[in-house]
């Protein structure tokens, strides 16, 4: 696992049923492109997240395949429909093969 | 002057390389929106993507697209040493598609997006960004 990887997601506690709300998530994460030398001329290893997925009540909301291209600390804001209360789940898969979860309820207000 | 059959190689294969480089790097914008589309003609209509026009910094240049009624979003940077950005696959439970991110780009150049509407057609944007300092290291 690499180190210092930790996820940040913001969804609001409550929502009316039916409404578009705003996520925005992000995970520290030093997404290593595998393309920078270090000061010996060794190329350090790639280690980035290559996929970031969001489900609604085991719904897919988005699921996204990245690439090296992606920032570091990995930053996403999209928007999901709330039908009814419920719990968000994020997860992120690492290159190393691990796997960052993290879960949010939201209430129908 | 006479060259030897493995010198020949060697300075023709050079050549070769040399020519073939500069496409290589710097892969046209139609050429990877057909990538996408296999060889399908892609509408500009139906997709917006905001990116900076000048990009201080490479390492962090933030984007957002929007394209209502796609069920995938590809992200190229025509620029970069390897062109993938990201791929968004919109689920039922989306509010809308559209999304904002952070990337990386190595100098100026296009940054392209494709989205694939649920009728199966295609529809792309591009725009040039600016970049002071590229942010691929080494």
């Amino acid at each position: 696992m690499a180190k210092g990887v930790k996820p940040r997601v913001k969804v609001p506690k409550t929502a009316a049923a039916g409404e578009t709300i705003t996520i925005k998530t992000l995970i520290s994460h030093k997404m290593e492109t595998g393309r920078r030398k270090d000061g010996d001329g060794n190329v350090i290893p790639r280690s980035i997240i290559n996929r970031f997925t969001c489900e609604f009540n085991g719904e897919n909301v988005v699921d996204v395949n990245m690439e090296p291209a992606i920032s570091v600390n990995p930053y996403f804001q999209f928007e999901a429909t709330v039908p009814e209360a419920g719990e968000f789940v994020f997860t992120w898969y690492d290159d190393d093969g691990s796997v960052y979860e993290k879960k949010k309820s939201i209430k129908i207000a | 002057m006479n060259f030897t059959r493995r010198e020949t190689m060697a300075v023709s294969g050079a050549a070769l390389v040399a020519s073939v480089l500069p496409i290589k790097l710097m892969a046209s914008t139609t050429d990877l929106i057909s990538g996408i589309t296999g060889g399908k003609e892609a509408s500009g209509d139906g997709i917006n993507l905001t990116a900076p026009e000048i990009a201080e910094n490479g390492n962090t240049v933030p984007i957002s697209i929007d394209a209502p009624g796609a069920v995938a979003i590809t992200v190229l940077a025509a620029g970069n040493p390897t062109p993938g950005v990201a791929k968004f696959n919109f689920g039922a439970g989306s509010g809308s598609q559209s999304c904002t991110t952070r990337i990386r780009l190595a100098g100026t150049q296009d940054v392209i997006a494709v989205a694939e509407m649920a009728d199966g057609s295609f529809s792309a944007a591009h725009q040039t960004v600016k970049v002071t300092i590229g942010g691929c290291g080494g």
